[in-house]
């Protein structure tokens, strides 16, 4: 038996802890310590610092300056030479970080974390039509996915059928097509409901892309509180940076609302939202304004569940976050332990939650889209690679790993496949999943998590300003006002003048550049015959639905938005009858009207 | 803003009479690159108009004659630019605007960027493009 496999033994039985290593061997060194947090000795630290940095660091920079006058992070803000105990002077262990599964969450969501189950890889999936789309569901359950993930189109996301004249050209081409609950009957086609979870990439539609789900699981006898799954419905972001808006944004917040409501009381399984952060940084946020904005969109939900009288308690924990993982590693991962941290307080001390449930963060990540190049694109797999390891590091629940081909295409089924492949060799082959919050601890990610969280709670008071007291409102007006598209705006111009200028680097775009270093990659191309054949299968549904049915359905939507009442039910209904994604739209855009962008730059 | 660096971008003599309409037709909402460009623009000193989003072929032609502008920028990123484009160059051409500056970007394939240029676009700017470069492209074009 080896030395090791003997100290592992004795681990089993229990007797390794620091003080008990068996008979106190006289080994290298000792390993037990007093710990740095007493007076005395954090002063003799400091003097020890000062001394290395007169002593050793000085005369060294005399002959080896460093690369840079200032090093910064991907989001500009200064990292600096070494961090230490001083940095985390004033973190307390059971306040600021806490246990794992227990709030403030910073050191995991989860008591287990990834020693009870690894984290969710989830790939997003969707193009051309629902039947193209079943194919690469089933393709990707059968490597190993464990949860389907749909991006939809523009026309679908924004709310008009195949048939709008707003849709020529854009039918199936970033997304699957859908219109009719008949799409929704072949995008599931052969995979049970009631075993899959299922999310949704859509916004002001999604309590009808909701209703079409709901309508096909009452359809196949699935009860609905099986359901599990997620929409995104994140729409003040669609405000601030996605843009795929349909409604304005007040009466699209009342529509929130209705589907808080039917969850909950419904499908209580369901996330009825996916509060994203990953569209606002990739419209140019730094990372604290991701982490800031998503955090306040999250809170305005919050006040929106608690203006219908529910229990944060109750509608809360179905509620998750998403994020991207850009590529200043540690940066990230300092954002994900601090976004927890944040969350669990504010949902305690601002909204009384109690349960760990309520004030627990749960999180998707994807990989930063923005970070990719069109150069070398095989170079993106490392790009994605380092940005996996950030988000896992930093204790997501699923992950999404972008295809090396995005900054040309919707990726290829090639491409798709590393991506999956690039989280299996993390979650399998490195370790990395067998402890918990393995960075917790570093001088260093601790201190920039400190950081983190006092750059959001900077930003958090601004928007709690803009709304007098409320974090819903505030949202509300700053989308008005364009507070948070200006923010975001010179953030990202400031960010390409710094690409420009060379201080942020790209490997073979602005340095290490080389000729001829045209990979061919062979790229997903749209099939042209994708929108004649959605058209042609919207012709059908519409020629072969019982009209009738259709014009009830929607004569009861109309009299719900017309009473304000809780639209879903009417939703549901009229998803059943076949009625259109446009007709329903349509309705609540003939009440509501639409919204113009405002056009900050 | 931080500090100014050597490679921001400089007003240009005579950019002002430049007029540079820069256009996001179809519902693609990626609007991160259109703003970044414009707003390169402007610091150029070119007078800069910006159709916000949803916009079809029609309105922003409509509003390259309106406006009597030098340059067309079209941003899209939703792989929709071999409909797109087309078409707003076939009504630019139908309104007499011949001698704009036809300039597209966005995430477009070497492929079609190939066909775009086929068709008469003047030049097509991919991911990874510096802006200075675009700035002083049409700074050649418009102004030497």
């Amino acid at each position: 038996m080896s030395k090791e496999q003997e100290r592992d033994t004795e681990d089993v039985e229990g007797e390794n802890s620091v003080e008990g290593i068996p008979g106190e061997p006289e080994g290298f060194y000792d390993p037990g310590g007093d710990g740095m947090y007493d007076e005395e000795r954090f002063e003799q630290f400091r003097e020890d610092r000062q001394r290395w940095e007169e002593e050793t660091l000085e005369p060294w920079l005399e002959n080896h300056p460093e690369r840079e006058e200032r090093f910064e992070s991907l989001s500009g803000y200064e990292r600096k030479r070494l961090y230490t105990p001083e940095d985390v002077e004033d973190l307390d262990y059971e306040e600021d970080l806490g246990w794992p599964g227990e709030p403030p969450f910073t050191r995991g969501a989860y008591p287990t974390m990834y020693r009870g189950r690894r984290w969710t890889r989830r790939q997003i999936a969707g193009f051309e039509t629902a039947e193209e789309t079943n194919e690469r569901y089933k393709y990707l359950l059968d490597q190993g996915q464990t949860g389907l993930s749909t991006d939809f189109d523009h026309p679908t996301l924004t709310g008009y059928d195949s048939d709008d004249d707003h849709s020529e050209g854009e039918v199936g081409r970033i997304g699957v097509a859908i219109d009719t609950l008949a799409d929704f009957e072949d995008l599931f086609e052969d995979i049970p409901l009631d075993e899959v979870s299922t999310s949704m990439t859509i916004n002001s539609p999604a309590p009808i892309m909701l209703a079409f789900y709901v309508a096909l699981a009452d359809e196949r006898g699935v009860d609905r509180e099986k359901l599990r799954g997620t929409i995104q419905n994140s729409i003040f972001k669609e405000f601030i940076a996605q843009k795929t808006y349909a409604l304005p944004p007040r009466p699209n917040i009342e529509i929130v609302k209705d589907v808080i409501e039917f969850c909950t009381e419904e499908v209580p399984n369901w996330y009825w939202a996916n509060v994203s952060g990953y569209h606002t940084r990739e419209a140019g946020a730094t990372a604290a304004q991701e982490a800031a904005f998503t955090l306040a969109q999250g809170m305005g939900y919050v006040e929106c569940g608690l203006e219908r009288g529910l229990d944060p308690d109750d509608f809360a924990p179905r509620m998750s976050f998403f994020y991207v993982s850009q590529s200043d590693f540690f940066e990230e991962i300092a954002k994900f332990r601090a976004v927890r941290r944040i969350w669990a307080r504010v949902m305690n001390e601002r909204y009384d939650a109690e349960s760990d449930a309520a004030r627990r963060m749960r999180y998707h990540v994807q990989t930063a889209g923005e970070s990719l190049t069109a150069k070398e694109p095989m170079v993106n797999i490392v790009r994605t690679t380092t940005q996996a390891l950030a988000a896992v590091l930093g204790g997501c629940q699923s992950l999404h790993t972008n295809g090396y081909d995005e900054a040309l295409s919707i990726p290829s089924e090639d491409a798709m496949r590393l991506a999956l492949r690039t989280q299996q060799v993390l979650g399998y082959e490195t370790g990395i999943a067998d402890s918990i919050d393995p960075l917790g601890g570093s001088y260093q990610v601790e201190a920039m998590t400190s950081e983190m969280e006092e750059r959001v709670l900077d930003y958090l008071a601004d928007v709690e300003e803009l709304g007098e007291g409320s974090m819903k409102e505030g949202m509300l007006r700053g989308i008005e006002t364009g507070y948070f598209e200006q923010e975001i705006v010179d953030s990202s111009y400031e960010w390409e003048q710094r690409r420009a200028a060379g201080e942020i680097k790209k490997v073979g775009v602005n340095c290490f550049q080389q000729d001829d270093t045209d990979e061919e990659v062979d790229l997903f191309t749209a099939d042209p015959a994708t929108e004649q054949r959605q058209l042609d299968r919207l012709a059908t549904v519409k020629d072969e639905r019982d009209e009738e049915a259709v014009e009830a359905a929607l004569a009861g939507l109309q009299q719900a938005v017309d009473e304000g009442e809780n639209i879903m039910p009417h939703l549901v209904e009229a998803a059943k009858a076949y009625a259109t994604e446009g007709e329903m739209m349509g309705i609540l855009r003939e009440k509501y009207g639409t919204y113009d962008d405002p056009g900050v730059f | 803003m931080s500090t100014r660096r050597d490679t921001d971008i400089d007003s240009i003599e005579g950019a002002d009479t430049v007029r540079v309409l820069v256009g996001k037709p179809g519902l693609d909402g990626h609007d991160r690159g259109a703003k970044v460009v414009a707003r390169a623009f402007r610091d150029a000193g070119f007078e800069v108009i910006y159709s916000g989003l949803r916009n079809s072929p029609e309105a922003i032609v409509q509003t390259a004659i309106q406006e009597d502008v030098d340059v067309v920028g079209l941003s899209i990123l939703s792989g929709a630019h071999d409909t797109l484009v087309p078409k707003t160059m076939e009504l630019l051409e139908d309104a007499g605007m011949t001698d704009v500056l036809f300039l597209v970007g966005g995430t477009i394939p070497d492929a079609d960027a190939k066909e775009l240029r086929e068709q008469g676009v003047d030049r097509v700017f991919g991911p990874d493009t510096d802006i200075n470069d675009i700035v002083d492209y049409v700074r050649r074009e418009v102004l030497e």
